[in-house]
C-alpha cells in the first residue's frame, strides 16, 4: 500500500506540473491572442519537429558527434592537467589560480579568437565544446586530488606506503567523486557549447545551430526554433544521463559519498 | 608475516612544540615494558593525541628522544599499528579488503592477505560481513573492522586514539573486554588515549594523568587488577574506588581556562 504511493508521489508531481504549464501555455495564446511567429503552441512545435525531422535527425547527430568528441577530449585532458596540477603543491599553488580565471571567459569572446585562428567550421566547433567542459574537469578533479582525507593520509604513512601507493591507492579512487561530478558538468555543456560553436562559426546547414540561424531567419519557422530547443533538451538529456548511470555504477558502494557527488 | 614482540617504549624529556605556537608538551619522561597496558587520560589540549602522534612518527619531537625497542618511532613502523578515533575505512573496499590493506601495501600474495584478513575478520567477529562496504556497517561493526585492520601485522605496539568515544556504552565495554581478549591472543604494548576513566581503569595496568599548559604527566596511577580481566571487574568495588581516584586526580589537574569552555 505504501509502495505505490511513494512511487507515485515521484513522477505525479512533474507530471502534474508539465500538465498545467500547457494548459497555461494554451491558455496565454488564446487570451491573447499570440501570433504563433512569436510563441507557437505545443502541438504546432511537434508538428514542426516530425516535419523538419529529415533535416532535424541528422543534425541532432552531427552536433551530438561534435559535442561527444569535445566532451572526450575535455574529460581526458582534464583529467590529465588535474593529476600534473596536483602533483606539486607549487605548480597547483601557481597555476589553478589561473584556470580559474581564465573558466570565467564567456564563449562568445572565445569564438571570434577561435575563427581567427582556425578559420570557421569544425576545428572551432570542436575547440568551443572543447573548452566550455574542459574546466570543469580540472578545476573539479585537482580539487578532488588534493583533498584527500587527512586520516587516510595519515593511515598510510603509518602503513609505510610508497608514494605510489598512495596516488592509486588512495589519491586517485578518493578523487573519483568528484571527478564524476566534473564530468556531470562537462556532460552538460559540451552540448551548449558544440550548438553555441554552430551557431557562431558553422559554415554547413547539417548542423543544429546552424539550422538555427536559418529558422530564426524565417519569421514563419517559429515553431521549428521551438522544435530545436526541444532536440537539444534530448541532446542534453541523453548526455547528463549517461553520466549519471556511469557515475552511479561507480559509486554505488560508497553511499555518502556518491551522494556528496550529486 | 612476521609477528613481533611486544614492544618496549621510552621518551626522555620529549617537548613538542607546532611551528610558533605555544609548547603542547614539555618535558615528559615515561617508559613502558613490553606488555604494558598504558592509558593517557586528561583534559582537552594536554597533548595526550599529540603524544600518540609522536609515537606513530607522524610528527616530530621538537625536543627529547622517543625510542621504541631502541630505535626511533619511523624505523618501527613496520611493528606498530595506529587505530585512529575514526575508523577511517577506506569508502570505496569492502571490509575484507580494507582488513587486507596493510599487508596489500607490503606486497604480500594476495591468497596469503585473504586468508589472513579472514581470520582477522572471524577474531572481530565480523566473518558474516566480509564483503560488505563501510557504509553498510554500524559504528561499533566499523571500529571492529578498523581494529582487525590494526592487527593484521601482529603488532608489537598498537597505539589507540580514542577509538571508541563515538560508540554507545555498552559497545564500548563489549569493545573493551574483546581488545583485551584478543591481548591474549597476540600479545602487544599499547598506549590507549581517553577521555573516559572507566575504560583507562578496566583496560591498562598503568594510567598517566596528564595535565594541560604545557601538556605533562601529572601523576601515574596503577592498576592492581591481574589479566585477563572480564566484564565482572566493573562491579568490583576496588574497581569503583579506583576510578573515583582517577577522576578525583583528573579534577584536580584540570586546567581552570578549559572549565569556562567545558560544556
Amino acid at each position: 500500500m505504501n509502495q505505490p504511493a511513494k512511487k507515485s508521489s515521484v513522477w505525479l508531481p512533474p507530471l502534474l506540473a508539465g500538465a498545467a504549464i500547457l494548459a497555461l501555455w494554451y491558455a496565454v495564446i488564446a487570451a491573447f491572442s499570440i501570433p504563433t511567429y512569436l510563441l507557437p503552441a505545443p502541438h504546432e512545435i511537434l508538428h514542426a519537429l516530425w516535419r523538419e525531422r529529415g533535416a532535424l535527425l541528422p543534425a541532432a547527430l552531427r552536433t551530438g558527434g561534435s559535442a561527444l568528441a569535445g566532451f572526450f577530449a575535455a574529460v581526458g585532458g582534464g583529467a590529465v592537467v588535474a593529476v600534473a596540477l596536483a602533483s606539486s603543491r607549487l605548480v597547483k599553488a601557481a597555476l589553478l589560480p589561473w584556470v580559474l580565471v581564465v573558466q570565467m571567459v564567456p564563449v562568445v569572446v572565445l569564438v571570434p579568437i577561435f575563427v581567427i585562428w582556425w578559420g570557421a567550421g569544425l576545428p572551432s566547433i570542436l575547440a568551443i565544446a572543447f573548452v566550455i567542459s574542459f574546466f570543469p574537469v580540472v578545476a573539479s578533479t585537482t580539487l578532488g586530488l588534493v583533498s584527500t582525507d587527512r586520516g587516510f593520509l595519515d593511515l598510510f604513512s603509518v602503513l609505510q606506503a610508497s608514494n605510489a601507493q598512495e596516488i592509486f591507492l588512495l589519491r586517485l579512487p578518493s578523487a573519483l567523486p568528484y571527478f564524476l561530478s566534473g564530468v556531470k558538468i562537462a556532460a552538460t555543456l559540451a552540448p551548449i557549447g558544440a550548438i553555441s560553436g554552430e551557431f557562431l562559426a558553422g559554415t554547413t546547414p547539417n548542423s543544429l545551430g546552424y539550422l538555427l540561424l536559418i529558422y530564426r531567419s524565417d519569421p514563419g519557422k517559429m515553431p521549428e526554433v521551438f522544435a530545436i530547443a526541444m532536440v537539444t533538451c534530448a541532446l542534453g538529456f541523453l548526455f547528463v544521463g549517461a553520466v549519471q548511470l556511469l557515475s552511479w555504477r561507480l559509486l554505488r558502494h560508497w553511499h555518502e559519498s556518491a551522494r556528496r557527488g550529486e | 608475516m612476521t609477528a613481533s614482540q611486544p614492544a618496549s617504549v621510552a621518551l626522555e624529556a620529549v617537548g613538542k612544540r607546532f611551528d610558533g605556537g605555544p609548547e603542547v608538551l614539555a618535558s615528559v619522561t615515561l617508559t613502558a615494558r613490553p606488555g604494558d597496558f598504558v592509558s593517557l587520560i586528561g583534559p582537552s589540549g594536554c597533548g595526550k593525541t599529540t603524544l600518540l602522534r609522536l609515537l606513530a612518527g607522524l610528527t616530530l619531537p621538537s625536543a627529547g628522544a622517543i625510542t621504541l625497542d631502541g630505535v626511533i618511532p619511523a624505523e618501527a613502523r613496520g611493528h606498530l599499528s595506529f587505530i585512529f578515533q575514526e575508523p577511517t575505512l577506506l569508502p570505496w573496499l569492502s571490509a575484507q579488503r580494507n582488513v587486507e590493506l596493510p599487508l596489500r601495501l607490503q606486497g604480500e600474495r594476495a591468497a596469503a592477505r585473504r586468508e589472513r584478513a579472514r581470520e582477522l575478520l572471524r577474531l572481530v567477529g565480523l566473518e558474516a560481513a566480509a564483503a560488505q562496504y563501510p557504509w553498510q556497517l554500524s559504528g561499533g561493526m566499523k571500529m571492529r573492522v578498523s581494529l582487525a585492520r590494526a592487527l593484521t601485522r601482529q603488532p608489537g605496539l598498537l597505539l589507540l586514539e580514542e577509538p571508541f568515544a563515538a560508540l554507545d556504552e555498552l559497545t564500548r565495554n563489549r569493545l573493551n573486554e574483546d581488545l583485551l581478549r584478543w591481548r591474549e591472543q597476540a600479545p602487544f604494548t599499547a598506549f590507549f588515549v581517553t577521555h573516559s576513566v572507566g575504560e583507562a581503569v578496566f583496560l591498562s595496568n598503568r594510567i598517566f594523568v596528564l595535565a594541560a599548559n604545557p601538556g605533562r604527566i601529572a601523576a601515574e596511577v596503577v592498576t592492581p587488577f591481574p589479566y585477563p580481566r572480564t566484564a565482572e571487574l566493573r562491579e568490583s568495588p576496588e574497581y569503583l574506588q579506583l576510578v573515583a581516584r582517577v577522576t578525583n586526580l583528573l579534577r584536580a589537574n584540570r586546567n581552570p581556562s578549559a572549565e569556562k569552555s567545558a560544556p
